[in-house]
């Protein structure tokens, strides 16, 4: 039943490759316009990223997630180099679900709320390469076009940064570009060598399948882990994980706002949603063994993070550093290898993709009245631009992580399994919320409160198209934090999944959970119907 | 009737939500109107919700609501669900009441304001966050209430926030209050992973048959403590409180005096199983904190010269009583002293909000004086909530302090004196600032007064602006004077006219009166049928409370004893300032003033050591970090200029390479065919 369910929507219509294919066509649609026409131009991306992300909805709605057995669904399998068993494979699952989602709403945003300074074409046929790119990313269960997609992202955001970025744009773009290359060339070696140790252990022909070389964890302990360092060094940088993060404030602050928009809400989650993927359930025993380091490092990163982001004084590197923060939580519950946490770390990428991502077209907002973002420059905005302050402070507090907002509960799912897992971790990272509030609400009283002088009173309120620009994420930071529950019901399944291979391939590994799941604390359950 | 639970947060909701869609659209007085009505319909849901209980058997008053799941994920599952049980709804009770009062005072109050209606819209939101906080089945859900009237405090406190300073104090209460809610998360996760639920009634059933170890118990308690130290405004989380009162008075009545910073206590008393679980060290602790707290605050209180300051200071005072009978197990009381205290503190703000009106902004003790003819119900009204809070029979205040006081004894013969001392400050501190608003000569018309007043603060407070010296501050006073007259130049005035306020603003203090003189029927100590509230609060005390072993004379001699340090307050305050026969310079000291140089010290070391780290931080991520990355990047570039001499497209150059490199391969492989 399960089965016909999943083959017959992939035998309909092929929804993730049109993921792919839909944006890369309309880059190419784009890049070909006549150059006449420019006015054209802005308006066929918005379709192709329209459809895209009507594509990536109607897969939400498709997504079965109550009786499903599959690990993946939609699952779509077309031979491309067979003699290296490399395919066309693609499916989707829980955890990449809504980071598809995100992908496909946040594009049409960003192409909405703000307009390139000069040469439209090139600009977004970037963008929807960028997008197909990412697509492909999360869709993709062959190792390499897992990793061709990884690596084709780093072209559009380099052209981006460096030709429609700010200030130190080139140096900026370089530094991104080749650190995160340097970081995934490894991996590619990575990437071929497990394909031809599983081979030879399991004899048969090479093939780069990843549910196949994952479910039969042929490969000796010694040379996984040394292999999953090799993909865990591309994914520390690209998340980026402290002290692999320096090149992230420089593209954040000098890429242009639909640049920053998309770089924070999407292409960090390459990393972390890759150290699942391509971590946990690639590598399980190797995670597992490594885990005390990633969550050390995950806890340097939120404090860290939060403590340089309060001494910035340029408001978008602020919001970079913010990110550093954020992304260590989720590494940290990725490690923490129960569902809670897991859950939380998934959900808390969406989150952060919302929140950052709206932070981000605030501060671009603010930049583009003013053409400044240094904090000290600003000052008394909510004075001449209420609405935007409305909004701004919504955003701060769902990412300062304010219950009854988005940011809450990932957060809490993600130090609660911590805290089951590896206490002291989780008790040193939950100062980071302590922190949050600190620089944020330091940012927010020296942009936005205090008298207004001077340009900042003259400033101009938001504008109707960036308010409903704003609207549509400000729905989801308060609906994701009232009733997240079928976001988190649709990604559960597959996390549990995720769990159980780690525990049948790591020895003496059992998920931590709380000492009422383990049997030791009962609960009186006539007594609780009755009452006291 | 108790199934209506639901409605009593919807009413305030709705406001809201109302509010914040109709934005600027709707004049002034509308928004105010629509906000109160929400908060009185609100009331009047958890009346229904009352009457409801009270008509069940005691045993039958422990209902649970569940609306939906809200954060369901592996093990970990929560609703959003209510508890409706004799503790939740009496919370209610005296929110919503002296809510819709304040709603209405507001009214008046903010008449004029350009922000009328945001102001309402967060004091809606507020209402709503903090029913939700008492009414939440579970710790998240309270939590959500929690963090959620935090954030209102912080919008409200920072509600002129064109002043720096409002801006300051709402970010520091944010944060400091961040502190807390560090232990409150901390607490959480303990709880979750030896109870694996969040629900109040699920963890006291556990805790009932189950043995938990008490160390678990005891981390927990203290981890909660954390938390309900920063809401509750504890030393030393304390900070925030009173700068807080730089937001508009109505909402240092409602916030910082009668609800939110309740919450802390609330939550104590709410999880009782768990504290009686508690090593007797921990709550001990708690009762310390709670009596040092309440001495150390009512000492500050002695000497401070802003109306509302004397009144911060006293709230965080009073806490600190509340606190105490949480330690000492002794919750009907610290409920009792809640409920008190929220009548008369909340109409001892709203007077000092009508004087503030009155006299056109200032806050100043030192400008005020005979003002009692002026603002008669205002100052009837006042001299109540006075009488109340000294603790003088039979003002609501006497009855739960003696209640606090009689269990102090029962633990600790040591808390009771600290206890005592504290009662006798607070008679002093009230009685002059009483004396110092409403009796004696005016102060506020003549210039010269004026500056005889900034003398003595001089030495004390060199921080207030105007006190630079005896010339400078006549000069202000006058100057101070002139600006009100420019404004109320309508008023064809030469001098501040002091006014009675609207009749918005008179019958909420009014009313808050009443309830000052007669709150302390509801627990009368005479007989166990007299002890109304202990019954009714039993269903969700648990029979958990501490029973007094005390003879009825050794209660009786309490009670006179604390009557004695009344008396003595108030008489010292009465000739110091209406007589004026004690030198005020032997209380008013600078050290008092300025807090015991607290939070001067803890601002310096933020300001200074603290920040210094955290530059010290962002200098290690450029300078090493960073430095290291593109330090990579020059020595990369570095060698490529080093080797790119060889490649200098000159055919002997290469030939010469060729031939060091076939000579090198020759000699490599006679070297090993020869072995």
């Amino acid at each position: 039943m399960n089965l016909i369910v999943a083959a017959s929507s992939s035998a309909t219509f092929p929804v993730l490759p049109s993921l792919l294919i839909v944006p890369t066509a309309g880059a190419l649609v784009v890049a070909f316009l006549p150059r006449a026409r420019k006015d054209l131009t802005k308006l066929v991306a918005l379709i192709f990223s329209t459809i895209t992300c009507a594509l990536s909805l109607w897969l939400l709605s498709d997504f079965e997630y109550e009786n499903h057995s599959d690990m993946f669904q939609f699952v779509s399998r077309q031979s491309w180099i067979s003699d290296f068993g490399i395919s066309w494979s693609f499916g989707v699952d829980g955890i990449s679900l809504f980071l598809i989602v995100l992908t496909g709403i946040l594009f049409p945003i960003a192409f909405l709320a703000v307009d390139p300074e000069h040469n439209d074409r090139s600009y977004f046929a970037w963008m929807l390469l960028l997008e197909a790119g990412v697509m492909g990313v999360f869709c993709s269960l062959d190792l390499i076009l897992f990793f061709l997609c990884f690596e084709v992202v780093l072209v559009p955001m380099y052209f981006l940064i460096s030709r429609w970025g700010h200030g130190n744009r080139s140096y900026a773009a370089t530094k991104f570009f080749l650190f995160t290359m340097a970081g995934s060339a490894l991996m590619l070696v990575g990437i071929i060598t497990v394909a031809f140790l599983h081979a030879d252990n399991v004899g048969g022909s090479v093939t780069f399948d990843l549910v196949e070389i994952a479910e039969s964890q042929s490969i000796t302990q010694g040379a996984a882990r040394w292999i999953f360092l090799t993909f865990a060094l591309a994914f520390a940088v690209k998340i980026p994980i402290f002290p692999l993060h320096t090149w992230l404030p420089d593209a954040h602050t000098e890429a242009p706002t639909a640049g920053s928009v998309i770089l924070a809400g999407v292409l960090l989650k390459l990393g972390t949603y890759g150290l699942i993927r391509f971590g946990l359930y690639l590598f399980p025993e190797a995670s597992h063994f490594f885990a005390p380091v990633f969550l050390t490092l995950g806890v340097v990163g939120i404090i860290y993070g939060a403590v340089v982001a309060a001494m910035q004084k340029d408001l978008k590197r602020l919001v970079a550093y913010s990110s550093i923060a954020h992304l260590g939580f989720i590494v940290l519950g990725t490690f923490a290898l129960n569902t809670e946490a897991i859950v939380g770390s998934v959900l808390q990428m969406v989150n952060h993709g919302i929140s950052t991502g709206a932070l981000f077209l605030l501060v671009g907002m603010i930049y583009e009245r003013r053409h400044t973002r240094q904090i000290d420059e600003l000052g008394g905005l909510q004075h001449s631009a209420p609405l935007m302050a409305g909004f701004f402070t919504v955003v701060m507090l769902s990412s300062i992580g304010l219950p009854g907002l988005n940011g809450f509960v990932g957060e809490f799912l993600i130090l609660l399994g911590t805290f089951t897992a590896h206490r002291w971790w989780a008790v040193v990272a939950t100062l980071g919320v302590v922190l949050a509030a600190l620089y944020l609400l330091w940012a927010y009283q020296r942009v936005f409160h205090g008298p207004a002088e001077k340009e900042n009173a003259e400033m101009t309120d938001l504008k109707t198209r960036e308010t409903l620009v704003l609207l549509p994420l400000l729905a989801l930071i308060v609906f994701l934090g009232v009733y997240p529950k079928p976001v988190i019901n649709r990604m559960e399944n597959s996390v549990k999944t995720l769990v159980v291979h780690i525990e049948k391939h790591v020895s003496g590994f059992e998920e931590p959970v709380n000492r009422h799941s383990l049997g030791e604390i009962k609960i009186d359950t006539q007594k609780s119907e009755e009452g006291h | 009737m108790v199934d209506l639970v639901w409605l009593i947060p919807t009413f305030p909701l709705l406001g809201f939500l109302t509010l914040i869609c109709l934005g600027k659209s709707v004049r002034e007085p509308i928004a105010g109107w629509l906000a109160t009505t929400a908060m009185a319909g609100s009331f009047l849901s958890v009346l229904l919700v009352f009457i409801g209980m009270l008509l069940e058997k005691n045993e039958n008053r422990q209902k649970v609501f569940t609306l939906f799941d809200w954060i369901p994920a592996g093990d970990f599952k929560v609703d959003i669900g209510f508890l409706a049980d004799p503790l939740s709804i009496t919370m209610c009770l005296f929110i919503t009441g002296v809510g819709t009062l304040i709603h209405l005072y507001s009214i008046g109050y903010m008449h004029g304001d350009s922000d009328f209606n945001r102001f309402f819209t967060y004091l809606n939101l507020f209402a709503f966050s903090m029913l939700v906080l008492v009414l939440g089945d579970n710790l998240l859900l309270t939590f959500l209430g929690w963090e959620g009237v935090g954030a209102c405090s912080y919008l409200l406190i920072s509600f002129w926030f064109r002043d720096r300073a409002n801006a300051t104090a709402g970010k520091k209460a944010f944060i400091t209050n961040r502190v807390g809610d560090w232990g409150f998360m901390v607490a959480m996760f303990l709880i979750f992973f030896n109870f694996g639920s969040l629900q109040y009634l699920e963890i006291f059933n556990i805790l009932e048959s189950n043995q938990i170890a008490k160390t678990t118990t005891t981390f927990i308690v203290l981890m909660l403590f954390v938390g309900a130290m920063g809401k509750s405004a504890q030393f030393p989380l304390y900070l925030w409180l009173p700068d807080a009162m730089a937001g508009p008075t109505p909402v240092s009545a409602l916030i910082h005096a009668a609800t939110m910073v309740t919450s802390g206590v609330y939550l104590l008393i709410r999880v009782n199983p768990i504290m009686v679980e508690a090593s007797t060290w921990s709550t001990g602790l708690i009762a310390w904190v709670g009596v040092g707290t309440a001495l150390f605050a009512a000492s500050i209180a002695v000497a401070q010269t802003d109306i509302k300051k004397v009144l911060a200071y006293s709230t965080v005072s009073q806490l600190g009583y509340m606190v105490l009978a949480v330690g000492c197990g002794a919750y009907t009381a610290a409920i009792f002293h809640m409920i008190t205290h929220a009548f008369f503190k909340a109409l001892l703000f709203l007077g000092a909000g009508s004087v503030i009106h009155g006299m056109d902004g200032e806050q100043d003790l030192r400008r005020y004086g005979g003002l009692r003819s002026l603002m008669p119900i205002t100052a009837g009204t006042f001299i109540i909530g006075w009488l109340a809070i000294a603790g003088v029979p039979p003002f609501s205040g006497f009855w739960s302090k003696d209640e606090i006081l009689a269990f102090a004894w029962n633990k600790s013969p040591l808390l009771w004196i600290v206890g005592i001392v504290t009662a006798l400050l607070t008679a002093f501190y009230m009685t002059r600032q009483v004396v110092l608003t409403f009796f004696g000569k005016p102060r506020y018309l003549d210039a010269g007064d004026a500056g005889d007043a900034g003398d003595a603060g001089d030495a004390v407070d060199a921080g207030d602006a105007g006190d630079a010296g005896d010339a400078g501050d006549a000069v202000d006073a006058v100057d101070a004077v002139d600006a009100v007259d420019a404004v109320d130049a309508v008023d064809a005035g030469d001098e501040i006219k002091p006014h009675e306020s609207p009749w918005t603003m008179t019958l909420p203090l009014v009313a808050l009166a009443v309830l000052s003189v007669v709150g302390g029927l509801i627990q009368l100590p005479f007989s166990s049928s007299t002890k109304w509230l202990e019954h009714w609060l039993e269903p969700a005390t648990f029979h958990n409370e501490t029973h007094l072993h005390l003879s009825s004379s050794t209660l009786w001699v309490l009670a006179l004893l604390a009557l004695v340090s009344v008396v003595a307050g108030i008489g010292i305050g009465l000739t110091t300032y209406l007589k004026e026969k004690i030198d005020k310079q032997i209380f008013e000291k600078p050290i008092l003033h300025n807090a015991w140089n607290f939070d001067s010290t803890v601002s310096r070391f933020m300001g200074g050591p603290g920040s210094k780290a955290f530059a010290a931080v962002a200098r290690f991520d450029k300078q090493v970090i960073d430095g290291a990355v593109d330090g990579t990047g020059q020595i990369v570039k570095k060698t490529a200029s080093i080797l790119r001499r060889t490649q200098n497209g000159l055919v002997r150059t290469y030939a010469l390479g060729i031939g060091i490199g076939a000579i090198g391969l020759l000699i490599w492989f006679l070297t090993r065919t020869t072995i």
